[in-house]
């Protein structure tokens, strides 16, 4: 009789079969079994944050360019950065989800919020730390305000800006986990169903292969924002 | 003060004279008040520069030298009275605008960091809008005025310049655009003094060049004598304690503040005022790069002398060689330059060139024209009696006055 599955396939037969039935596997055989949806998940992941990080890094140099020339102004966007950093990220999700449908946007709006406040308080630090006689060297030469702001000081400041990105970049990977809270995308899926289920098969695979997922991914963004903070940074104020 | 100067910045050079190309500055009745200080920082001060001289406004911290000399540019804006540049009041000019046509250098250059010193002297010429060939071959010209060679400068950022070299781009940022009227905040307040020195040279030796109109401001009244056409030496709130030449003033201070400002000394600060080219140079044992060593030692040996200067390609010189170095055929084929080479400009004053003899090993200074070119040297004895001669004038000078 010819068996239903070849000879030197039986191995593959015998692992469906567990998963079917629900047994542990050890954490690498988890990994390679759900390969595709984990690199899947990643990819939104990732997706998520940078899209996240880019309207952070332009509403916190608004915020920043509107705010750093007064000091009063200054102190009250970098307080209102300390205390939101405080807010609890669950619970934002949570009050966001009542308001607005739409996972993916409640995602994209939670973590642009905490993206925000750690730029915004490098860019704050980095603007008003340029050198005022360089500013009034500019001015004196007869570049307008808006021109000072653009071609003198972002430049300036820009190694302490890139360096607010990458602490936003970090602490957005982990936050956006929290997204598959309000059925947002990406790798907090695994980590939720694992932890929903402890016990069950499979369960602490699941939560582990979410939570390395992240930290790898967030390593790899933390290294390509490094190099773009370099390539960005002109060579007379590098360090 | 009602006087009307007819500015000669139109009218063609005539003679050797080089061409004026400043236009002179008015201040009429100006005045600044901050809010909420009862004193004005600038009292209703009443002053004419004329076109293509350098004045110095010299006076203690705090007399408001400096605000007077924002609100030529309207870094700050006076409270009440009237500023002209040429026969424009800009009192109500766009600022901007006008800025772009007034040099500004300020102590420690002011350069921007993460240019390169080509981008930081293309500034205001870009905010004017010249196309990029135009700013191209105008850094080029500007680098080769202040004597820093463009090839090995120009894709430097600042902080691969040493303090002077930055100074330097700085003054050639300013001119990049050809302004009229150069404003000048204390720009070498924070060099060691013989940077210092020779940053005053070159700057004597470009206005030689340009003729622009210079406003100066320094606390230094060494640095104002030997720099300034005229000074005026302020008081608290910008009042006026004398406007003069420097001969005048010191021949002649008005009160007990301009004497004190002075301070002791007066006969010898005199010799500040004696420039290198007003004594007669000696000649030197000159060779060039190139030329065949035998023949430098021939005729320094001719001439009695033991050390030949070696002039570069362009005839700067680049360092001084004793004879017996000279023996080597090939003594001349490449010669380094002498970063530390003793020298002055025609400029620069006796006592300028009295401390470069003292540290030198030669006891002779050598003297460099336009552009750097070897004109010749000055020796000790040359020194001593232009010394001689100007002390007993100015001792008489300063008798008849007190």
């Amino acid at each position: 009789m010819t068996p239903a599955f070849p000879v030197h396939r039986q191995g593959e037969k015998f692992r469906y079969w567990v998963i079917a039935q629900g047994a542990s596997v050890s954490l690498w055989e988890f990994v390679q079994d759900r390969w595709s949806l984990l690199w899947f998940q990643g990819y939104q992941h990732v997706s998520l944050v940078i899209q996240s990080l880019i309207v952070a890094t332009l509403l916190a140099l608004v915020l920043a360019c509107l705010s750093y020339r007064s000091s009063r102004v200054t102190s009250v966007a970098l307080s209102a950065s300390s205390v939101g950093l405080t807010f609890p990220s669950f619970a934002l999700f949570g009050l966001l989800i009542a308001f607005i449908p739409n996972g993916v946007t409640v995602s994209v709006v939670a973590l642009a919020f905490y993206g925000t406040l750690p730029i915004l308080r490098n860019a704050v630090v980095g603007l008003a730390r340029v050198d005022p006689g360089l500013v009034e060297s500019a001015r004196g030469m007869g570049m307008s305000r808006t021109a000072t702001l653009l071609r003198l000081e972002i430049p300036l400041a820009w190694p302490v800006i890139i360096t607010g990105i990458r602490i936003s970049a970090q602490m957005l990977m982990g936050i956006a986990a929290i997204a598959a809270y309000a059925s947002g995308p990406g790798l907090g899926s695994f980590i939720f169903s694992g932890l929903s289920r402890i016990g069950g098969a499979n369960a602490t695979n699941s939560a582990w292969a979410g939570t390395l997922a992240i930290v790898v991914l967030a390593v790899l963004l933390d290294l390509v924002l490094n190099l773009l903070g370099r390539l960005t940074t002109s060579r007379g104020i590098r360090v | 003060m009602s006087e009307t100067d007819v500015t000669n910045a139109d009218l063609p050079a005539d003679g050797p004279e080089p061409q004026v190309h400043g236009q002179r500055i008015l201040l009429d009745g100006v005045t600044k008040r901050y809010p909420g200080q009862k004193a004005p920082a600038v009292d209703d001060i009443t002053l004419e520069i004329p076109a293509g001289e350098i004045v110095m406004l010299v006076g203690p911290s705090g007399c408001g030298k400096t605000t007077t000399l924002k609100m030529i540019n309207r870094l700050i804006e006076p409270s009440e009275g009237r500023i002209l540049i040429g026969d424009e009041d800009v009192t109500h000019k766009d600022p901007d605008e006008l800025r772009r046509h007034v040099g500004y250098v300020i102590q420690g250059a002011g350069l921007f960091p993460h240019l390169t010193v080509a981008k930081n002297i293309a500034l205001v010429p870009r905010l004017l809008g010249w196309d990029k060939a135009r700013i191209e071959a105008r850094v080029t010209e500007m680098l080769e005025l202040v004597n820093l060679e463009p090839d090995q400068y120009a894709s430097r950022y600042p902080r691969e310049l040493s303090g002077g070299q930055q100074q330097r781009v700085g003054v050639a940022r300013a001119l990049a655009a050809d302004p009229p009227v150069l404003l000048m905040d204390e720009p070498f307040g924070a060099v060691d003094p013989i940077t210092r020195q020779r940053l005053q040279d070159e700057l004597l030796r470009l206005q030689e060049e340009l003729r622009k109109t210079i406003v100066f401001v320094t606390h230094d009244f060494d640095e104002a004598v030997k720099l300034g056409d005229r000074i005026a030496i302020l008081q608290v709130g910008s009042a006026i304690a004398q406007y003069d030449t420097p001969e005048a003033i010191l021949a002649n201070p008005a009160n007990e503040f301009v004497e004190g400002f002075i301070g002791h000394g007066a006969a010898l600060k005199q010799l500040t005022l004696t420039r290198v080219r007003d004594v007669d140079l000696h000649e030197a044992a000159v060779a060039r790069v190139g030329d065949d060593p035998a023949q430098a030692v021939a005729a320094a040996e001719e001439l009695g002398r033991e050390h030949v200067i070696v002039l570069d390609g362009a005839g700067r010189p680049l360092r001084w060689l004793p004879l017996r170095a000279l023996r080597r055929p090939d003594a001349l084929t490449r010669v380094a330059r002498d970063e530390n080479l003793e020298s002055v400009s025609l400029a620069s004053t006796l006592n300028d060139a009295l401390d470069e003899m003292l540290t030198s090993s030669h006891g002779v200074v050598v003297v460099t024209g336009r552009r750097g070119r070897y004109e010749g040297v000055v020796r000790i004895e040359t020194v001593m009696e232009a010394m001689q001669g100007l002390q007993s004038p100015a001792h008489e000078a300063g008798r008849v006055t007190r």
